[in-house]
C-alpha cells in the first residue's frame, strides 16, 4: 500500500504532488483538508500536476490529495434547467445559501435539486432490450422541455426492473438494465459525463436549415446554420454580448446554454433577471425554462474558467441526444484561452505566439467540432450550435485567439468600432463578416420564403460592396464628382444601412423581426432602388427624388410596419409608386 | 504559530526564500524582523516543498541571509476594519499615515476578499448625477457600476475627478450615506496632496477614506494598495450600509507594478511583458464593485487610468474595458482646444445606463437624445475629416451644418466650469437645443412623436446669439 498522496508545491491555482502513481490523467481529486476540487492536468513518473478550482489561499504542503478514480465530469438530468452554475455546475444558488453572498471554498452541495419530485412516465418494461441512447422515462422538465432519461451511450442490456410511473427524485431508481456479462445497472434520473470527451451520436447530419435570430444583418446577409460555428469578435463596447443577449432571447434553438466565461459579474445578474422576465414568444412562459446558464465570472477562479465551456457544451449535447436543437453562447472564448494561457504559464510550458500555449489550435478546434446537426443513437434529430464571443487584444483582429477560431468556425460577425462609435447597432461590419453556409442554406430560403430571397441578398451585398468603393473616393475627393447615378448608390445603400441592418433592440416590433417581413424590406428598397435609378434616366434630378420624402419612409419602415401586418407593405408601394411617379410628371411639365 | 525561522535562504528583488519551513500555508502573512528591531510583512507567493517564497512588501533593501527572523501569522492578509475608517488616511498596505494611531477594529477583513455570487448580485438601476452633462447624458454613472475614467499624461484627469465626487448625488431615495474610498497608487506627492486638499476644501475629507501609495514607495505595497481599499469599501457598503464611491488612481502604475513583481518571480510575460494573468488579477479588483440584493449599501468604481502615449490598444486600457461597464475616455485634442472637462464622448460608454435611464429614472426622452447626440456627433466627425480634404467651402449644406452643431456641442455642451453643476433636466434640454441645429429629416434616430415634442429650433437659434454675444 502506498502512502496517501500529499502537496509538495503549490503556485496559485497549480498544485504538485511528488512521487505517487494512484492518479490518471484528466482525473478529479480533492484537494486538502478543505476537500478542493481539482483536475490532474499532468503526470510525469516525478510529479503529478493539478489545476485547482477554487482559491488555493491557506492550502499547506503536507496537505492530502484525495483521487476519486472517475474523470472531471457533470451530472446530468432533470432540473438543470432554470438553473444557474459556475464553471464545473456547482448550483449558485446553492452555494448562496451555504456561504452567503461571497462564494466560499471547499463547499459541498448536491449539483442538481435531490428533493424535488418529477412526474415520470417509464417507456419500458421488463424484458425490454435497451440500446445505448433509448430513452426509459421521461418527465416534463420544465413546462417548456420534455425531459428524456437516456441509456448512457456505452451501456446496453435487458430491463430487468422498471419502476412504475409516479414521482420519483433524481436519485430514486428507474430501471435495472442486465447487460451481456450479466452485470446488473441501476439506473436513475441522472447519470454522468466526463466534460471533456464528446457525447457520441448515431450521424453527422448536412447542415441545411438556418437557425432564425431575427436579426436582418444575420438572417438575411450572413446566416447561421442549425448545428453551425459562428464567431463574434470585437473590441471592448462593440456590442458582443448585446447581440449574444438579442440571439439567445429570439432565435429558434429548443434550449439555450448560455455561458458567462471570465466576464462582468452584473451581466450575469442581468441575464438572469432578463431571461426570467422575458415572455418566450413561443412558450408564453418565462424564458429561463428552456434556458441553463453558467457563470464563471471574471474574478472566479480561473481554472474553473477553462472548464466553464466543456461544461456548458457536454449540457448542451446531453439535450440533443434527447432531439433538441441547442444554441450555445460562449462570452468570451478569449477569457477561456485566456485562463488556458495563465495555466500554461504556471506549468512553465514553452509558450507560442504572445505567450498562448501552442495547444490553443487544437483545443479550439475540440471545442468547436463538439458542434454539428445529428442523428442521435435513438434515430432522433438534434443539434448543437454554438456563437462564441472573442475579445480581442488591443481590438486587432490578427491576435492569435481570433485568427485561430477564424480557421475553425464558419460565420464571421466582425463588430467594427467605427460603427459601434455611431451607434450603428448590431455594430456588425457587413464588408468584414461572411458565412460559409450560404450555399448549404440556398435552398431552406426558397422553399420557405420566397424564390427570390436569394437573388436579393445577392443584390443587396453588391450594392453596399459598391458604396464601400464609392466611399473610398467620396472620402478623398467629395461627393459632388460623382454622376448621379453613382451618388444613387450611395442614397441607396444609406436606406440599406440605416433602414436594414441597423436594428434597433430596445423598440418592441424591432428586435426581432421574421423572416417574410426582412425580405419584404429587402424587396422594398430594391423596388425603390429600380425605380429611382430609371427616374434618373428620365433626367429627374437626385435632389428632388431626396426631397420627396420617399427615402425616408422606407427607412422608418421598420418602425413603421408591425410585424404581424405585412399586406401594408403592399398600400406602402403604391404610395411610394405614386409619389415616385409624380417625380417623373413634375420634370415632363418642366420639359 | 510562536515558531521563529532564522535567517534566509535566498534573496531576489522583492522576494525571499525560506527553506526547511514546515505548516506554511499558501498566501498567508509572515512577520520578518531584522535585528535593529525593525519589522516587515511577507506574504507568501508560493509553496514548494519545504521551501517558502515570501513576498516583502516593504522592499528587501537591508536584508541579509542572516539578520533575519521570521514568523508566520497562520492568517492571509488582512484588515482591521471599524465605521473609523471615515476621515483617515494610511499607507498602501492600511497602516495609519495621520498620526491618529490605530483603529479599534470591529472585525478583520481578508484583503483578497471573495467572488461576489452572480446570484446574489442586484443589477444596478439606479444613478449618480454627477452635474456634468457629457457624462451624465451620454454615459450616466449607475450606482454599483465601474466606470474607469481612460486618460493620458498632463490631462485633467485628476481635476474631472474632484469634480465628480464633489457634485456626485445619490439620485433618489438617498437616505443612506455617502462616502468616498480613495486609493493612490503610484501617484506623485503633489497629486495626492492635491486630492487631499480638494477634499478638505469642500468639507467631505470627513467622509473620504485615504490609502497613499506614492510613486516613491515599495511597489509591492502597491499591489495591495486597492485591495485594502476595496475591503474598507465593502465594508463601508454591505456592513454599514453606505453608498460608497471608489476612486482608484493611477491603474497604470498598479499594472507596472503588477509586471514588474512578476518579472522578479521569473514568470512568464505576456503581452508588452504583463504577466499572463493580467486580465484575472485587474478582474479581481473591478468586479469588487456591485450592490448585494436585499442589503442596502454599494461601491461604485472610478478608477483612473493614463493610458501610455495615449494608447487605447495598450494592454492596460485594453484589458480594463474589457472588465469595466464602459469607460469615459479623455482626449488631448479637446484638452488642447480648452475644452473641459475634455471628454472624447464617441469611444466614451456606460453599458449600464440603458436600464437606468428613461422614465422613471431621468426622463422618459433621455434615451432617445442620448442616441442621437451620438450619431449626430460621429457625422460631424466625418464631415470634419471630408472638410480637411477638400475644405470646408466645398461641403454640402448638410454637412456645413454638422459642422456648426460640432462647434456648439463641444463649446455648450461638453465644456463646463469646474464649479459649474448643471441638473439633469437642464442636461437634456440642453441637448436637444444643439440637436434643433439640425434639420429635423437629418435626426434619424429618434421617433417622430418625441422629435416634435422636444424640437427646438428657436431655442437653438437663441443660444447660438447668446454665444455669439459673449464672444463679443
Amino acid at each position: 500500500m502506498m502512502q496517501q498522496p500529499v502537496i509538495y508545491s503549490v503556485n496559485g491555482p497549480v498544485v504538485k504532488i511528488r512521487n505517487t502513481n494512484v492518479f490518471s490523467m484528466m482525473e478529479m481529486v480533492y484537494v486538502g483538508k478543505r476537500r478542493l476540487i481539482g483536475e490532474v492536468i499532468g503526470l510525469t513518473d516525478a510529479e503529478t500536476t493539478i489545476q485547482v478550482y477554487e482559491s488555493t489561499s491557506g492550502l499547506e504542503t503536507g496537505e492530502p490529495v484525495e483521487p476519486t478514480g472517475a474523470p472531471m465530469s457533470v451530472t446530468l438530468g432533470p432540473g438543470i434547467l432554470m438553473n444557474i452554475f459556475d464553471g464545473i455546475e456547482r448550483p449558485l444558488r446553492a452555494l448562496e445559501s451555504a456561504s452567503g453572498a461571497f462564494i466560499g471554498d471547499g463547499l459541498d452541495v448536491p449539483i442538481l435539486d435531490t428533493e424535488k419530485e418529477y412526474d415520470v412516465t417509464v417507456k419500458v418494461k421488463v424484458g425490454t432490450r435497451m440500446q445505448g441512447g433509448e430513452a426509459y422515462a421521461s418527465c416534463p422538465e420544465t413546462s417548456a422541455i420534455l425531459h428524456l432519461c437516456l441509456v448512457p451511450p456505452n451501456l446496453s442490456g435487458k430491463v430487468v426492473f422498471a419502476a412504475k410511473d409516479g414521482k420519483y427524485r433524481i436519485n430514486d431508481e428507474i430501471i435495472r438494465l442486465e447487460d451481456s456479462a450479466g452485470r446488473i445497472h441501476s439506473l436513475t434520473l441522472c447519470q454522468k459525463w466526463p466534460i471533456r470527451r464528446a457525447r457520441p451520436a448515431a450521424k453527422r447530419l448536412a447542415p441545411s436549415r438556418p437557425m432564425i435570430t431575427g436579426q436582418r444583418v444575420l438572417d438575411t446577409l450572413f446566416p447561421i446554420a442549425r448545428g453551425g460555428t459562428a464567431a463574434i469578435p470585437g473590441g471592448f463596447g462593440t456590442g458582443k454580448t448585446m447581440t449574444q443577449h438579442q440571439i439567445a432571447k429570439w432565435c429558434d434553438a429548443d434550449i439555450i446554454v448560455y455561458i458567462g466565461c471570465g466576464e462582468r459579474g452584473n451581466e450575469m445578474t442581468q441575464v438572469l433577471e432578463e431571461f426570467t422576465a422575458l415572455k418566450d414568444p413561443r412558450t408564453g412562459k418565462s424564458l429561463m425554462e428552456r434556458t441553463v446558464l453558467i457563470a464563471n465570472t471574471s474574478n472566479m477562479p480561473v481554472a474553473a474558467r477553462e472548464a466553464s465551456i466543456y461544461t456548458g457544451i457536454t449540457l448542451a449535447e446531453y439535450y440533443r441526444d434527447m432531439g433538441y436543437h441547442i444554441a450555445i453562447m460562449a462570452d468570451s472564448t478569449s477569457r477561456w484561452a485566456e485562463a488556458l494561457r495563465e495555466i500554461s504559464g504556471r506549468l512553465e510550458e514553452m509558450p507560442a505566439e504572445e505567450g498562448y500555449p501552442a495547444y490553443l489550435p487544437s483545443r479550439l478546434s475540440e471545442f468547436y467540432e463538439r458542434t454539428g446537426a445529428y442523428e442521435t443513437l435513438n434515430g432522433r434529430e438534434g443539434s448543437v450550435t454554438v456563437i462564441g464571443a472573442v475579445s480581442p487584444q488591443g481590438s486587432d483582429f490578427s491576435e492569435p485567439v481570433t485568427q485561430n477560431t477564424r480557421r475553425f468556425v464558419r460565420c464571421f460577425w466582425g463588430l467594427d468600432k467605427a460603427l459601434a462609435y455611431a451607434r450603428h447597432y448590431p455594430a456588425i461590419n457587413w464588408n468584414m463578416s461572411y458565412s460559409e453556409y450560404l450555399d448549404d442554406l440556398a435552398n431552406y430560403y426558397e422553399k420557405n420564403v420566397d424564390l427570390k430571397f436569394n437573388t436579393y441578398r445577392t443584390e443587396i451585398s453588391a450594392l453596399l460592396k459598391e458604396e464601400q468603393s464609392l466611399m473610398d473616393i467620396v472620402r478623398l475627393i467629395g461627393s459632388d464628382v460623382l454622376p448621379d447615378d453613382q451618388k444613387l448608390v450611395i442614397e441607396i445603400a444609406r436606406l440599406i444601412r440605416v433602414g436594414f441592418l441597423q436594428q434597433n433592440a430596445y423598440h418592441a416590433e424591432d428586435t426581432y423581426v421574421p423572416l417574410d417581413k426582412q425580405f419584404r424590406m429587402m424587396e422594398l428598397i430594391l423596388h425603390v432602388y429600380h425605380r429611382t435609378k430609371a427616374l434618373l434616366a428620365e433626367h429627374v434630378d437626385l435632389e428632388a427624388i431626396k426631397s420627396s420624402g420617399v427615402l425616408e419612409m422606407v427607412i422608418k419602415v421598420k418602425y413603421d410596419i408591425p410585424n404581424r401586418q405585412l399586406e401594408r407593405f403592399d398600400t406602402l408601394t403604391q404610395q411610394i409608386d405614386g409619389m415616385l411617379d409624380a417625380l417623373r410628371t413634375q420634370k415632363k411639365e418642366v420639359l | 504559530m510562536s515558531l521563529q525561522y532564522f535567517g534566509l535562504h535566498s534573496i531576489s528583488g522583492s522576494l525571499v526564500v525560506l527553506d526547511h519551513v514546515e505548516g506554511v500555508q499558501f498566501d498567508e502573512m509572515a512577520r520578518i524582523v531584522l535585528d535593529d528591531g525593525t519589522e516587515r510583512t511577507g506574504r507568501v507567493a508560493m509553496l514548494e516543498g519545504d521551501k517558502a517564497i515570501l513576498q516583502v512588501f516593504e522592499g528587501t533593501h537591508g536584508l541579509s541571509l542572516t539578520n533575519t527572523r521570521t514568523q508566520f501569522t497562520g492568517r492571509p492578509m488582512e484588515m482591521p476594519l471599524s465605521a473609523d475608517l471615515l476621515g483617515r488616511v494610511f499607507t498602501g498596505a492600511g497602516r495609519p499615515a495621520d498620526g491618529l494611531g490605530e483603529v479599534v477594529p470591529e472585525k478583520f477583513g481578508d484583503i483578497n476578499g471573495a467572488p461576489l455570487n452572480p446570484v446574489s448580485r442586484q443589477y444596478p438601476r439606479n444613478y449618480i448625477q454627477t452635474g456634468i452633462s457629457s457624462i451624465d447624458c451620454l454615459m450616466t454613472l449607475i450606482r454599483g457600476q465601474k466606470l474607469p475614467i481612460f486618460s493620458g499624461t498632463g490631462l485633467s484627469h485628476n481635476k474631472l475627478a474632484v469634480q465628480i465626487v464633489q457634485q456626485a448625488q445619490i439620485a433618489k431615495d438617498s437616505g443612506a450615506e455617502f462616502a468616498v474610498v480613495f486609493a493612490a497608487m503610484g501617484i506623485q506627492n503633489d497629486v495626492a496632496d492635491y486630492f487631499r486638499r480638494s477634499f478638505a476644501e469642500s468639507g467631505v475629507l470627513q467622509n473620504v477614506v485615504m490609502f497613499l501609495n506614492l510613486a516613491n514607495d515599495p511597489i509591492v505595497e502597491r499591489i495591495i494598495t486597492p485591495r485594502c481599499a476595496l475591503t474598507a469599501a465593502e465594508y463601508l457598503a454591505y456592513e454599514k450600509h453606505m453608498h460608497i464611491l471608489v476612486v482608484m488612481t493611477d491603474m497604470t502604475a498598479y499594472a507596472e507594478a503588477l509586471r514588474e513583481f512578476s518579472s522578479s518571480k521569473g514568470e512568464i510575460p505576456g503581452r508588452k511583458g504583463f504577466p499572463g494573468y493580467l486580465y484575472s488579477d485587474l478582474a479581481s479588483l473591478y468586479e469588487r464593485a456591485g450592490i448585494i440584493e436585499g442589503i442596502e449599501g454599494s461601491v461604485t468604481q472610478l478608477p483612473i487610468l493614463t493610458m501610455p502615449n495615449d494608447d487605447i490598444t495598450h494592454p492596460v486600457p485594453d484589458l480594463t474595458g474589457y472588465i469595466t461597464e464602459g469607460q469615459i475616455v479623455l482626449d488631448r485634442g479637446l484638452e488642447q482646444g480648452g475644452v473641459y472637462p475634455p471628454i472624447s464622448v464617441l469611444p466614451s460608454l456606460s453599458r449600464l445606463m440603458k436600464d437606468g435611464i428613461g422614465e422613471g429614472y431621468t426622463r422618459a426622452d433621455h434615451a432617445a437624445v442620448a442616441n442621437q447626440l451620438f450619431a449626430s456627433y460621429a457625422q460631424v466627425q466625418d464631415a470634419r475629416s471630408l472638410a480637411s480634404v477638400i475644405g470646408e467651402e466645398e461641403l454640402s449644406a448638410l454637412d456645413k451644418k454638422y459642422l456648426e452643431f460640432g462647434k456648439y456641442f463641444e463649446k455648450c455642451f461638453l465644456s463646463q466650469g469646474f464649479t459649474e453643476n448643471r441638473s439633469m433636466e437642464e442636461t437634456l434640454e440642453l441637448g436637444w437645443t444643439l440637436l434643433s441645429l439640425l434639420p429635423k429629416s437629418a435626426l434619424d434616430r429618434v421617433d417622430d412623436a418625441v422629435l416634435n415634442e422636444h424640437y427646438a429650433p428657436e431655442a437653438a437659434e437663441a443660444l447660438v446669439r447668446k454665444v455669439r454675444e459673449r464672444n463679443g
